[in-house]
């Protein structure tokens, strides 16, 4: 729990939040599918070819062992065309080789050259600022280059001045424009004390004078981490990715086995074999596909979490993402809107409506806050009371509400109204020498009970003292966080609403939004054991979280999403930052982890089915002269066996290049159940990796066939 | 009644076979393996080899309890038979050469079963009865208990803790192995079977000169060479021997004796992890590509047209003319399909693409239903993999029977199929290159190659069964593929113990509806397509050099 919750919850109102969450609308109704597509541009891929011929270094090439073996065998084959330069196949299939190879590269160097632009914005950013650092005493103060700020040094930051470093605000108040990370313009406020005492090397204050506690040693703040994340230097293979390998490796053996045993059959049967043909066979059957496309798939899974401004620490955290079994998400802000709004007026018997609202609607005029303009916004719409203003009465006196006093009103006209929490209002009541009827107490305790805040109205006139009525005051849910919950059970994700309300108040609240589980008066010691409770059963849990007391969970919680507005402690111990500090995209998080995981499957799927093909072309082509039996086989009926071995590994190469968009868009990403998906997933990738390719090459050889001398 | 429709008639009879053992077999061995209770006759054989049944073992101890145990067996049968000459109860055979009895010794021990000799002219009562029918009960038990090995590994969280390899040993030879063998023995002998230890008898031919018989315990090691998947036969026909296999009811109940306990043992796997459904997913799995290739089998034999073929109603040379065309062709699939290599028909003489099917059927790893044991282990793995796949599919890092399939797991899983494949290929390719093996080949081209590319996929997997025709006693022949025998038996158990032992230390992750069904039946499809593309697709290019080029010759 949240201290700034908390103090929502126990006070009727309080400040409005420093910055509102950024959208409300949950982010999946919008029309474009649900993890939305980054554009592929074919001009980068042009952009990217020196970085691609670059990468043919053997060193770099060895970490993906199945185009090592393409690459291997691009040299092979064009030694052996030039030993036999007059032979146009060999060279064919040489250089259709190398461009398999470079297919592969280029898919993974746009996927980087992406994040490369991003990097340089940021670099921008981090132009060598000069810190005023002061001095152990605090007394006096001396210019030093940002880089030789050390840990635990105090610096001062004042209006116009760039953040030499990360670090924590410990005197002062100051609005910030952190627009450098988080593309965001409006500026935020960081104060000392509290859950926003963090700030950010790099990013620029507006107003005001803060002592900053520098909490990062230079090279290893925020704005460098992040572009090493973005470049895709910190990239470490993902335990998936790795295991993938693993796969993709040893299905590699298998068809080197195959094939490298191929020339003592083929002797025998009375035909030679070329090394151009070998290498040809060998490339077409191992998995090239995703072979290819492995490293640019993780690369863009990444990306596509930076688009939608959130920073995983890791490449394991995104896809712990997809695994995620139970999502903790926190009421206030993720569930609800920020603030309770009043929902009702509620009178007491020998009460009109009209007269409560009436007297609500003039009591909560000097109330600034959400919940008090709200009062005047339903007086309005529900009982079309024109909105006044505090001008309009004259000698009034106004009662602004305070978090002492939990009361607000004003004394007009010989009367006093006044309006607040139920506790306040009845002392008050008392106070003037008035009567709380029952009716009044049963009312506010029905409110209660149903989950809502009842707030009492009280008048003290030429009657005397007494209650009018009360106020319902609800929390009122985001719109679609229904339908959302509904998506994320049929994925197998529980939900649980974490909360500070009390066991009453969470209950109504859970079941309107839909949640399947909640925990009320959450303290963050509740929340750690939550967690691990549910890790115990095998789950993964992801949450978010923001405040100094939330670090422990965030560490614990297998994807930890902190808030960028938190403290440092949070944002350390999370393994993900979201810039736009927006509880509601722990649900966008999961579905890219889901969403990269599914595409690395589908291309799998789709490169092995792809080998069926292969075969039918190729084994005719090489053995129909002896056996001419096997030429049933060559159901394509492609033209010719030099057309046919070329059009399988032109296939092989072109499909690289056809898929590159997909690999970095992600396949499609529906909240449906695992059958669902698996059904689709298989019908699209299995089958269609299956046929695609026989039509593939039928067109290839179709093609080859017209150009004279080959076909 | 025409031929097909009898061979039909005769799947269907075996299938309803099958389909009531199934039950109360998979549940009763769940039950031997599951429980505490140790028989009188068991601990004295405890007492006997000093072992102590009720410690648990982690998977390096299991795994040695495995090899020790069979290198013990390879030894004491490689022994027997190099001094059979001085043992009594010989028959007065001389003792066996050094590398054929290397040969047999592997053979016996790693459940092939694969003969370069000829039994009743090589093999004594002692080598027979107390040497190989003796490693008929106990490989297959071997085999039994590294699968439920791999099946404790799902079903339990958290040790790492695999069994006593001991006791799973004893247990199912001593109270699934032995009792079924017994009863099957004597129905085998109702059948008329022999079951004796007569001497060898001089026998009067119609067409005059006479012939050799020799008698034996013949019935009861036909009970637990068909139950065992084991596969040795007493004679050199094997079950087209009217003294192994006299009647056609005779072969009807072998191929059900193969099949009974590959099958059931899904049972036993649903049950000791907690889930039947699972179970039947991996037995619809098995019992898809059972039928597909039996179907395949009988329409490739019954379409061989030609004058002399139709009058037998289709491809009769090789075949029993009491077994016909169906029964041979259902044999001939159940034995390869599974790690028997039993014969009833010579499977050299079926049609090219019949030759086809039968190494095609191993080369899957036979793993449908496959060997005692080994097939379950064998389909768990091909499961592993495709729910690796599949499994990232619906956008989860993958997990099977609640057990995350992640680097370790796929590591070991990836290692065990790239032995078998690996053993054929580079042993075949040896034969092809080298000068001499070669001259081992009865017939010449395509049907050549496929003696010898036959005989290492035999090997490899565990098979035992021959493409008659080659002349496997030589040095060459019975060297390398004692090797595989033993490579393509024990490596594989290596991988299967690691990642048992890996399973068993995770703890178990919940299902939900994000969670990949491995119970449904989309899973089986893409299960049978995942085996066929990735274990099938390797043997292509061999395949079609052999019994491709062949059969598509006409």
């Amino acid at each position: 729990m949240t201290t700034r919750i908390e103090k929502q919850e126990d006070t009727v109102s309080t400040t409005t939040p420093t910055r509102a969450p950024h959208s409300d609308v949950p982010t999946g109704h919008k029309d474009e599918g649900r993890v939305g597509a980054g554009l592929f541009d074919p001009k980068q891929l042009l952009k990217s070819l020196p970085d691609a011929c670059r990468k043919l270094d053997p060193r770099v090439m060895v970490k993906s062992p199945v185009m090592f073996v393409v690459l291997v065998g691009s040299v092979l084959t064009t030694v052996f065309s030039f030993k036999d330069p007059g032979d146009w196949f060999g060279w064919a299939i040489s250089a259709w080789l190398w461009l398999t190879v470079i297919f592969a590269n280029l898919a993974e160097a746009v996927a980087e050259g992406r994040g490369k632009a991003q990097a340089d914005t940021l670099r921008k950013a981090k132009t060598d600022t000069v810190a005023r650092r002061l001095s152990k005493d605090g007394g006096s103060e001396d210019q030093v280059p940002g880089t030789e700020l050390r840990v635990g040094d105090l610096v001062v930051c004042e209006a116009g001045d760039i953040i030499p470093g990360d670090g924590d605000v410990v005197e002062g108040v100051a609005s910030v424009d952190e627009s450098a990370i988080t593309g965001e313009s409006a500026p935020v406020i960081r104060e000392s004390g509290g859950d926003r005492s963090a700030v950010t090397g790099g990013t620029k204050v507006l107003s005001d004078r803060i002592v900053i506690k520098i909490t990062t040693k230079p090279g290893e703040t925020f704005i460098d981490r992040m572009i090493a994340l973005v470049e895709g230097a910190a990239r470490q293979k993902t335990p998936n990715e790795i295991a993938l390998n693993i796969l993709l490796a040893s299905l590699t053996i298998v068809f080197l086995l195959a094939v490298a045993t191929l020339p003592p059959f083929a002797d025998y049967a009375g035909t030679h074999l070329t090394m151009v043909v070998l290498v040809a066979l060998l490339v077409c059957l191992i998995p090239t596909t995703i072979g290819a496309l492995l490293s640019a798939i993780g690369i863009a899974g990444m990306d596509r979490l930076v688009q939608r401004n959130v920073l995983a620490m890791s490449g394991r955290a995104v896809e712990a993402a997809g695994d995620v079994s139970t999502l903790l998400l926190d009421k206030t802000g993720t569930i609800t809107l920020g603030n309770r709004q009043a929902s009702e007026f509620v009178p007491v018997s020998g009460t009109t409506d009209a007269v409560l609202a009436d007297a609500a609607q003039l009591s909560s005029l000097a109330d600034e806050t959400p919940e008090g303009r709200s009062i005047v916004v339903l007086a309005k719409e529900k009982y079309g009371l024109r909105e006044r203003s505090q001008g309009e009465l004259s000698g009034a006196e106004w009662i602004a509400f305070t978090a002492q006093t939990r009361m607000s009103g004003v004394d007009v006209d010989g009367r006093k109204i006044r309006k607040g929490a139920a506790g306040s209002v009845m002392a008050w009541v008392r106070e003037q020498g008035g009567e709380v009827s029952e009716d009044a107490d049963t009312l506010a305790n029905r409110i209660s009970e149903a989950g809502g805040t009842p707030l009492l109205v009280a008048i003290e006139d030429s009657e005397g003292a007494r209650v009018l009525g009360v106020i319902h005051l609800k929390d009122v849910v985001k719109d679609g966080m229904r339908e959302r919950f509904d998506e994320l059970r049929r994925m197998g994700i529980k939900t649980v609403m974490i909360t500070g309300d009390n066991p009453l108040t969470a209950k109504a609240i859970a079941d309107e939004a839909g949640v399947d589980d909640f925990l009320a008066e959450a303290t963050p010691e509740d929340k750690m054991a939550l967690i691990k409770r549910e890790q115990a059963g095998g789950k993964l849990v992801a949450m978010t979280g923001d405040g100094t007391n939330d670090a422990p969970a965030l560490a614990q919680a297998d994807v930890g999403v902190a808030m960028n507005t938190g403290t440092s402690a949070a944002k350390e111990a999370g393994n993900m930052v979201d810039l736009d500090s927006n509880p509601t995209k722990l649900i966008e998080i999961v579905e890219i982890g889901k969403q990269l995981l599914i595409t690395r499957g589908a291309l799998t799927t789709f490169s092995i089915a792809n080998d069926v093909a292969k075969y039918f072309a190729i084994i005719p082509a090489l053995f129909a002269a002896v056996y001419p039996g096997l030429d049933k086989l060559n159901i394509m009926q492609l033209s010719s066996p030099d057309s046919a071995i070329l059009s399988a590994v032109i296939f092989n190469a072109l499909i690289i290049i056809a898929l590159v968009p997909l690999a970095l868009r992600g396949v499609q990403y529906r909240p449906v159940s695992a059958d669902k998906l698996l059904r689709r997933n298989l019908g699209i990738y299995g089958l269609g990796g299956l046929i695609a390719p026989f039509i593939g090459i039928k067109i290839i050889d179709l093609i080859i066939s017209l150009i004279p001398g080959i076909g | 009644m025409s031929p097909v429709l009898a061979g039909v008639l005769q799947m269907v009879a075996l299938i309803a076979a099958l389909a009531l053992a199934y039950r109360p077999l998979g549940d009763y061995m769940a039950k031997v393996y599951s429980s505490d209770k140790h028989l009188r006759v068991e601990k004295w054989i405890y007492k006997g080899i000093g072992a102590n049944p009720n410690t648990e073992m982690r998977w390096p101890a299991y795994l040695r309890g495995v090899l020790a145990f069979s290198a013990v067996s390879v030894l004491f049968l490689y022994l027997l038979q190099r001094f059979q000459g001085s043992l009594p109860g010989s028959l007065g055979f001389s003792s066996i050469d050094p590398d054929q009895a290397f040969n047999t010794a592997a053979s016996f021990v790693s459940n092939t079963n694969w003969q370069s000799y000829y039994g009743e002219q090589a093999m004594g009562h002692v080598v027979q009865t107390g040497g190989l029918a003796v490693q008929n009960f106990l490989s297959a038990s071997v085999g039994i208990a590294v699968a439920v090995a791999l099946v404790r590994g799902f079903a339990r969280s958290r040790t790492g803790e695999l069994g006593n390899f001991w006791s799973d040993l004893v247990r199912g030879t001593v109270r699934i192995l032995l009792p079924i063998s017994v009863i099957a023995a004597i129905v085998l002998v109702a059948c008329g079977a022999i079951q004796n230890f007569s001497g060898i008898h001089e026998v009067g031919q119609f067409t005059g000169g006479s012939q050799q018989w020799n008698g034996g315990a013949v019935a009861s090691q036909e009970a637990i060479k068909e139950l065992g998947t084991n596969g040795g036969g007493y004679f050199n026909a094997n079950s087209a021997h009217p003294f192994e296999n006299p009647n056609a009811f005779s072969n009807l109940f072998e191929i059900f004796l193969i099949l009974l306990i590959p099958f059931a043992l899904t049972r036993t796997f649903g049950r000791m992890v907690g889930s039947l459904k699972q179970g039947y997913a991996i037995l619809a799995t098995m019992v898809t590509i059972w039928i597909g290739f039996t179907a395949l089998m009988m329409w490739t034999e019954f379409a061989h047209h030609g004058p002399a073929f139709d009058i037998a109603g289709g491809a009769m040379e090789g075949k029993e003319t009491r077994f016909g065309v169906g029964a041979s062709s259902i044999f001939a699939v159940a034995t390869t399909l599974t790690s028997t290599g039993a014969v009833d028909s010579f499977h050299s003489s079926f049609t090219g693409l019949g030759g086809g099917i039968t190494m095609l059927g191993m080369q899957l790893g036979e793993i449908a239903p496959g060997g005692t044991g080994s097939g379950l282990y064998g389909m768990l793995i091909m499961a592993i993999i495709a729910v690796f796949i599949a499994g990232l599919m619906v956008g989860r890092t993958p997990e099977y029977l609640g057990k995350k399939i992640g680097t370790r797991e796929i590591k070991f899983a990836a290692c065990y199929i790239l032995i078998t494949p690996a053993l054929v290929l580079v042993f075949t390719a040896a034969a092809m290159a080298l000068p001499t093996p070669g001259n081992s080949m009865t017939n010449s081209g395509a049907h050549g190659f496929s003696e010898i590319l036959y005989a290492y996929t035999s090997a490899s997997n565990n098979n035992g069964s021959a493409f008659a025709g080659l002349n496997a006693d030589t040095q060459w022949f019975n060297s390398t593929l004692g090797l595989a025998m033993l490579l393509g038996r024990f490596l594989p158990m290596v991988f299967v113990l690691a990642l048992a032992g890996s399973l068993a230390e995770q703890k178990p992750v919940p299902a939900t509806a994000g969670t990949l069904r491995t119970e449904k039946p989309l899973f089986t499809g893409l299960l049978v397509g995942a085996i066929l593309i990735i274990t099938g697709l390797t043997y292509f290019p061999a395949l079609a050099l052999g019994p491709l080029a062949e059969g598509l010759a006409s």
